[in-house]
């Protein structure tokens, strides 16, 4: 008797990986830094995460709807929840819950979906949510807290989500009463007044080679970004070279002017240099796709923030270097494409 | 450049080198090795496709009713010169019809039906007396007459490939042992129980090219094999080959893979390996060749993996082309109950099946038989994410996302300078891909693409040739015509001497004009 089978492509093993599978290792991989910066920085961070998870999922979900693309397929890849949480991380704890559905809206409307959606965006999109923020909304983008063992006044979880939902501090307390400067706008407000590096450095946020709290938040991340290393979610070229460009020439400078500028150190474990080094330089989406283009495009996203950091006008510049080198990322690709197999060097 | 590469591909197997990419793969051999290669159950009818290879089919030269014996020529390709078909079975011919052919398109093709008279009788053969002595054109003949094609998979004529080589002149010859794919073990049980046979096809096809040296390629994972080679190679005393084990990475046994591997050379784009002075071979091609260079038997059978969780016992049956796959599953205990995919060929490169009626032809090296846990569930394809996995595993250093990019939008020109003609179509892609984009079948799609293009460019090439050579022919006609009257014209001459010329043909017509009325 003929027996008959349904037939399929090959390969006709099962998949290894799915797009789901790649974004959700990603978002266990930030888990432990979250959970350190709740830990430093008070609930506030949640908070944001849960907001802006929720907007971009609304976002997602229209413009998938409007493109009558399968909803179920793409809401489940994860990919909006991942954009969203990098975005948040990036906002201080009690911004205003409008800022994360205008850097939504930014992010997954404007940079993803009229780019034509998951794949296809040319610029990261958490990061252009946020600087569509951090440009429009200055006053509450720097309104960072101290750490909780800094502070002198720590807030409940509801005065958390009183302040985030009316955009004022509660109980009348001014923004300038309850945050402070980063340890990035000290080093730079100092610099500027003519102060040595090494004075500024006495101030009580600093810790022992970063910001107090800070620098061990970017340890959990650079510890969930050695996961996605050995798990190959990520690789190697993009943080080696970023990390690697910010110590050297930060070294560089540091031996030259230690007076003026902050040693390396201070310099990765400040900001979201970790952070953007494992999981927002790393997009591969937006990111060079060759070997010798992502060593490229990882040196320029640290060269750009230093100098951004030094000269520009913002006190961190991961955000605008990342988007800088989406831009060149193609051309870098075109020309770093390794030699074919059997074909003349 | 050239000639310092072909120098060191004399040393192939002195030092092993690595090539890009590629997977570990779970090997899953050993379940089909168990149990002796045995011979396939006679089947009831035989159905022997005439496409057995890409390209031309072959021309029937039997005719239903026709008494045949094994071993007799049932089919030719005229171009080929080579690829004839053999009889597996003596029997009559009881139809040349259409049949299911085992052909990736799932189209079916015309088959040769022969009823088997079970006497299972050869017909007339006639060996090469004392092959060591005899002239290599001898020997390169008999290859050709015995339908021989490459049995890795590939199942390009032998005889295309052992010409090439002797006319090009080369100094080594590559027996490929490592099976590159998981669960095929054909050859590894073929160099574990005929292991003198493919020391004697080494042999002769050395001398049918002018080889200077062998080296057989085993994998490292096939310990008894080594064992058994070693003691053949010693029986034979031969003294110019050598066995070389190779790590087991996918596609390893891919031609070009093994090259780079024992020599840390790449085969030219476009090119053959006989341009590093070497012809690679599949083990069980040289035991073909041995059997029909000292006995004379043609292509009728080969030696088939049939595995996969689907089948109840796993095995290797010596098969006759033409039999019916159902077959070589009930000898191997039938299907298990869950089984879902009927694959010829491994897991990675091979196509699945419509149904268990279709044929063993020579290119089948293993029946697969996937349980439903083990295939891919239909699952919808998600946009290219970019992740570079593809890239990372690619042995032939594409980029394949963004190949894939070239192909699905049709930039056939970026397509040619990306390299698509470089895809070996190892599946190393897709398997690794989160987004589940089909690569390589999109590759094949451009692949063919562009070779339609190319027929078409040619069309138009030639049509505009035609067109040009006509315009330039009716041009050259014009300018004829246009020079004769100048010609005239200037015999003339002008002024009183045309005036007078010109009366005097006048006067000429009156006058004979007056003469006949």
């Amino acid at each position: 008797m003929i027996r008959h089978f349904d037939t399929g492509g090959a390969p006709h093993f099962p998949p290894q990986t799915t797009v789901r599978s790649v974004m959700l290792q990603v978002i266990y991989a930030l888990l432990p830094g979250v959970i350190a910066h709740a830990w430093f920085f008070g609930p506030g961070i949640v908070v944001q995460i849960l907001l802006a998870c929720g907007f971009a999922l609304l976002f997602e979900a229209s413009c998938l709807a409007i493109r009558r693309k399968p909803l179920k397929l793409f809401l489940g890849d994860f990919s909006a929840p991942l954009t969203a949480l990098l975005f948040a991380l990036c906002l201080p704890p009690l911004a205003p819950w409008w800022i994360a559905l205008v850097g939504m809206f930014f992010a997954i409307v404007i940079a993803k979906h009229l780019f034509g959606g998951l794949g296809h965006n040319l610029f990261n999109p958490a990061m252009v949510g946020y600087v569509v923020v951090l440009i429009s909304f200055p006053q509450f983008m720097t309104a960072w807290l101290p750490p909780l063992e800094l502070a002198s006044w720590a807030p409940t979880l509801g005065q958390v989500l009183s302040t985030i939902a009316t955009g004022h501090p509660p109980g009348g307390l001014a923004w300038d009463a309850i945050t402070g400067a980063t340890p990035l706008d000290t080093i730079r407000s100092s610099v500027a007044t003519g102060k040595m590096v090494s004075e500024a450095r006495q101030a009580p946020i600093f810790g022992d080679f970063g910001g107090l709290g800070w620098e061990w938040i970017a340890n959990w991340y650079a510890l969930g970004g050695l996961w996605l290393l050995w798990r190959r979610i990520i690789s190697w070229q993009i943080p080696v070279t970023m990390i690697g460009s910010v110590v050297l020439l930060g070294l560089a400078a540091y031996l030259a002017d230690p007076g003026s500028n902050p040693a390396p150190l201070q310099h990765v474990f400040s900001g979201a240099l970790v952070l953007g080094a494992f999981y927002i330089a790393t997009d591969p989406v937006s990111g060079c796709a060759s070997p010798r283009g992502r060593l490229i495009f990882g040196a320029g996203v640290g060269i750009i923030t230093l100098a951004i950091r030094r000269w520009g006008a913002y006190p961190d510049g991961v955000a605008f270097a990342v988007l800088l080198m989406n831009m060149m990322a193609p051309l870098i690709d075109r020309y770093t494409r390794p030699r074919i197999f059997g074909q003349p060097a | 450049m050239l000639r310092d590469a072909m120098d060191q591909a004399k040393l192939a197997g002195a030092t092993l080198h690595n090539f890009h990419g590629g997977l570990q793969l779970r090997h899953n051999k050993r379940i089909s090795c168990e149990l002796p290669i045995e011979r396939a159950a006679p089947a009831e009818r035989f159905y022997v496709p005439l496409l057995q290879q890409s390209g031309q089919e072959a021309q029937p030269i039997v005719a239903a009713g026709q008494h045949v014996l094994k071993g007799e020529a049932i089919g030719c390709v005229e171009h080929l010169g080579s690829g004839y078909l053999h009889a597996p079975t003596s029997g009559t011919v009881s139809a040349i019809g259409t049949h299911p052919i085992s052909h990736p398109s799932g189209f079916d093709g015309r088959c040769v039906v022969i009823e088997p008279d079970g006497l299972n009788q050869w017909t007339e053969l006639h060996p090469v007396d004392n092959w060591q002595q005899a002239d290599p054109d001898v020997l390169r003949q008999a290859i050709r007459s015995a339908g021989i094609v490459g049995l890795g998979g590939a199942v390009f004529p032998t005889a295309h490939k052992v010409d090439e080589a002797s006319r090009r002149g080369i100094h080594t010859l590559i027996l490929n042992g490592a099976e590159c794919e998981p669960y095929i073990s054909c050859d590894e049980m073929l160099m574990r129980e005929q292991p003198a046979s493919i020391i004697l096809g080494a042999r002769i096809l050395q001398r049918a090219v002018g080889a200077r040296r062998t080296v057989i390629a085993i994998e490292d994972q096939m310990g008894a094999v080594h064992q058994a080679l070693q003691h053949a190679l010693r029986e034979s005393a031969a003294a110019e080959i050598d066995i070389v084990k190779v790590t087991t990475i996918y596609p390893e046994g891919g031609e070009k893979q093994l090259i780079q591997v024992l020599t840390g050379l790449e085969v030219p784009s476009g090119g053959r390996p006989t341009d590093l002075g070497l012809l690679c071979q599949n083990v069980a091609t040289a035991t073909a060749v041995a059997r029909a260079v000292t006995e004379g038997k043609p292509l009728v059978e080969r030696i088939v993996t049939v595995t996969g969780s689907g089948v109840r016992r796993p095995r290797n049956l010596l098969t006759p082309i033409g039999t019916p796959i159902s077959v070589l599953v009930e000898q191997s205990g039938g299907y298990a109950d869950d089984a879902a995919r009927l694959v010829l060929g491994g897991p990675m490169m091979g196509y699945a099946l419509a149904s268990d009626d279709n044929p063993v032809i020579k290119a089948a090296n293993c029946i697969l038989v996937l349980s439903s846990d083990e295939i891919r569930p239909p699952q919808p394809e998600m946009p290219c994410i970019r992740c570079g996995e593809c890239a990372r595993v690619c042995p032939a250093v594409l980029q394949p996302q963004q190949l894939q990019w070239t192909v699905r939008h049709g930039l056939w020109d970026e397509t040619v300078s990306a390299g698509l003609a470089d895809c070996i179509e190892c599946g190393c892609c897709d398997f690794v891909c989160p987004s589940h984009i089909p690569l390589v079948e999109w590759f094949r799609h451009g692949k063919s693409e562009l070779r339609r293009l190319e027929a078409e460019r040619l069309a138009a090439d030639s049509a505009r040739q035609r067109f040009e050579a006509r315009e330039a022919r009716l041009d050259r006609l014009k300018q004829d015509r246009r020079r004769r009257m100048e010609e005239k014209k200037r015999a003339l001459g002008d002024g009183q001497e045309k005036q007078k010329r010109i009366a005097d043909a006048i006067e000429r017509a009156r006058s004979r004009r007056q003469e006949n009325p």
